[in-house]
């Protein structure tokens, strides 16, 4: 480990939920170049942790959670509002993140093949493409820590490699990312694993 | 100081404590309830007006004065929670709303048989009285919020944010509905002229009003034992309570 | 791609709200045509006579917009929690405050607003004196804006729960009633010649507490709501 200050640390992070302990005593660093997958199972608390990491969560669980950088965090829901186009549902992010220009807009659309899509009105689009609208925000993004719950759902196999080679890029370029997802990644680069039960697994 | 508020924050200590309060306060707010009552109902002279109906007054005041306390003592323990995130304070503006209803609702009913023989009709729509219904509402918004949430650290937090916007408004609503009532007062209803009370009638009030608080209290501190009963069911300490049959 | 100053992000969540809205001319049009036909019910359960109606009005107008403006306020925060959106609010290094004020300023754009600029028909179909016009408009203006914000708040802390509908009038209707004294006051005041501005001032006065203090609640309602 190294002696920087990590982007994110988790200490003693404890979760019940419905008088079952999720997991208990979970304390791990996120350093720049690190890639975490999480495991576990259907029901482990994996949506959980990443909304507790995210700062969605604030009450329930015990422990500390120190966040020192920014995040982009993308969740289940897509956040894509059927009635504004693609270009526009980048342009007016409720995130409040950066200020797109349509220069930098059109390159992270067509990134993620929706090339001719910009203007159509969202809700005519599938609902894999209505996903791949939200991961044009991470062509987009400056925030060095990505918190990404199952990215992957409802994306093809293009898009899944894609994306991988998206993520490598980020950690090599200093960045970190914490993701669940239940396909193990392919990429050549160290991915780190977190068990809920078990901690961080080397 | 800080230790004082970590006691405050656990549970057994709480139930302990508050269990041993009640021992001397319970029996002391009965007499004080029970004096009152003997005291204003039977040895105060009637009012020259009013007869002997005025004598509900010795109900209707202190409830409502209590009522009233009860949203702030409800608002004030949300707020504790929420900024000190102090699990007791949830529990006891959760044991507070229903108390706080009740002793509304007890103030409006009275109000009604008072209105009754002095105004000949059991609802008038009169500032004192429209504001009781109006921090009713504010009770029942509290209790209906509480009841929506499944997930009741959410309803908690989420009830303590309520009754801290029903607290900065009632001040306006009392205000507005005073306003209101006196632009609109028919010229038939006359206010009592409660402002010079006979001091052979007020002291029996003040009893009262003092019983009235005392009794909150207890129903309040009775509330939060069983609340915290219910929500740390599961605990060693309860078990242990229970397996000794209930002696602390 | 640095981050928007707080201003310049309050005007863009403001524009995207107001674009969603024309996008669906339908959720503008029906607090109006709900106002309309509350108007028509009135004389129908109170009957035609022209001077009783134009007693009435001040307080029917009054009563109908607080009705129409609490049943849009429920969908303010609705679809933006449905589909995450409001997670990524939440999120945003932005000040929350000034975020949701753009939100309830959109609110009151196209209903409040709205609602003040349409109220001179149907104060006439309810026979209210063309004097009292002026006033109604006024305290409409003002108080809407503050029905908009607490309207909010119930919206913000009952977003989480699936029938939100009923119970954000049971916590919101008490609140609103210190804005339903003074708003028709103000236009009865009018009717009887007397000067309004002391009501419109006082409303005034509740805009600005709730300016301050309301989006407070809200933020906090919509943390909550987003972890419940």
């Amino acid at each position: 480990m190294s002696n920087a200050t990590p982007l994110l640390a988790v200490e003693s992070l404890s979760l019940e939920r419905g008088g079952r302990e999720l997991f208990q005593g979970l304390s791990f660093e996120v350093h720049a170049g690190h890639l975490f997958q999480v495991e576990g199972v259907n029901g482990a608390g994996k949506t959980s942790l990443m909304r507790i990491l995210a700062g969605l969560s604030r009450y329930g669980y015990s422990g500390e959670v120190l966040r020192n950088a920014p995040l982009l965090y993308l969740g289940h829901q897509s956040g894509v509002k059927g009635l504004l186009s693609p270009r526009e549902n980048l342009a007016l992010h409720v995130s409040g993140q950066g200020s797109y220009t349509d220069a930098q807009i059109e390159p992270a659309l067509a990134k993620v093949g929706l090339y001719g899509y910009e203007d159509v009105p969202s809700h005519a689009l599938s609902a894999g493409q209505h996903r791949r609208v939200n991961l044009a925000r991470l062509y987009l993004s400056d925030s060095p820590l990505w918190l990404l719950d199952e990215p992957f759902t409802a994306i093809d196999k293009a898009g899944v490699a894609q994306l991988e080679a998206l993520l490598v890029t980020h950690v090599e370029a200093g960045g970190a990312v914490v993701m669940t997802s239940h396909q193990a990644l392919q990429v050549r680069y160290e991915v780190r694993f977190l068990s809920l039960l078990e901690g961080v697994l080397l | 100081m800080w230790t004082f508020f970590h006691k405050l924050g656990s549970p057994p200590w709480l139930y302990g404590i508050s269990g041993s309060i009640l021992r001397w306060l319970l029996p002391l707010t009965l007499l004080a309830l029970a004096t009152g009552l003997v005291w204003g109902l039977l040895f105060t002279a009637p009012d020259f007006r009013q007869g002997n109906s005025y004598r509900i007054i010795y109900i209707h005041v202190p409830a409502a004065v209590v009522a009233l306390a009860g949203y702030y003592v409800m608002a004030l323990a949300g707020a504790i929670n929420l900024i000190w995130k102090m699990k007791m304070a949830d529990v006891a503006m959760r044991s507070a709303a229903p108390i706080g209803a009740a002793l509304t609702f007890i103030a409006l009913v009275t109000g009604a048989i008072w209105g009754k023989p002095t105004w000949g009709t059991w609802w008038v729509w009169d500032a004192r009285i429209t504001s009781m219904l109006i921090l009713l509402f504010l009770y029942l918004g509290v209790i209906a919020l509480y009841e929506a949430f499944d997930n009741k650290e959410a309803a908690g937090k989420a009830c303590a944010v309520l009754s801290l916007v029903g607290m900065v408004n009632i001040p306006i609503i009392y205000k507005s509905v005073d306003w209101w009532y006196s632009l609109h007062q028919p010229a038939s209803i006359k206010f009592t002229g409660e402002s010079s009370i006979d001091p052979s009638m007020l002291y029996p009030l003040l009893l009262m009003i003092g019983a009235f608080y005392a009794l909150f209290t207890c129903c309040l501190l009775m509330n939060m034992r069983a609340e915290l009963l219910s929500r740390e069911a599961r605990t060693n300490w309860v078990r242990k309570l229970a397996l000794s049959g209930g002696r602390d | 791609m640095s981050a928007p100053g707080p201003l310049a992000f309050c005007l863009r969540l403001l524009r995207r709200q107001l674009i969603l809205a024309v996008r669906r001319p339908i959720e503008i049009g029906n607090p109006l045509l709900f106002f309309a036909m509350v108007v028509a019910l009135f004389p129908l359960g109170l009957g035609p006579a022209p001077d009783q109606l134009a007693s009435f009005a001040p307080g029917i107008l009054w009563i109908i917009a607080l009705l129409s403006n609490l049943l849009t306020s429920d969908a303010v925060f609705r679809s933006d929690f449905d589909d995450g959106s409001l997670e990524q609010l939440l999120l945003s290094p932005q000040p929350l405050y000034l975020s949701v004020l753009a939100y309830i300023a959109a609110h009151w754009l196209i209903t409040g607003l709205l609602l003040a600029l349409v109220s001179p028909l149907f104060a006439l179909m309810l026979n209210l004196p063309a004097g009292a016009i002026g006033s109604l408009m006024a305290s409409l203006l003002l108080g809407t804006a503050v029905l908009s914000l607490l309207g909010c708040i119930g919206a913000a802390l009952t977003v989480g729960l699936k029938r939100g509908g009923m119970l954000i009038s049971l916590l919101i209707l008490p609140l609103y009633m210190p804005v339903l004294i003074f708003g028709s006051a103000a236009v009865k005041a009018a009717v009887i010649g007397a000067p309004a501005g002391p009501y419109l001032a006082l409303l005034g006065a509740m805009l600005c507490l709730a300016i301050a203090l309301a989006p407070l609640a809200i933020a906090a309602g919509l943390r909550i709501s987003i972890d419940a």
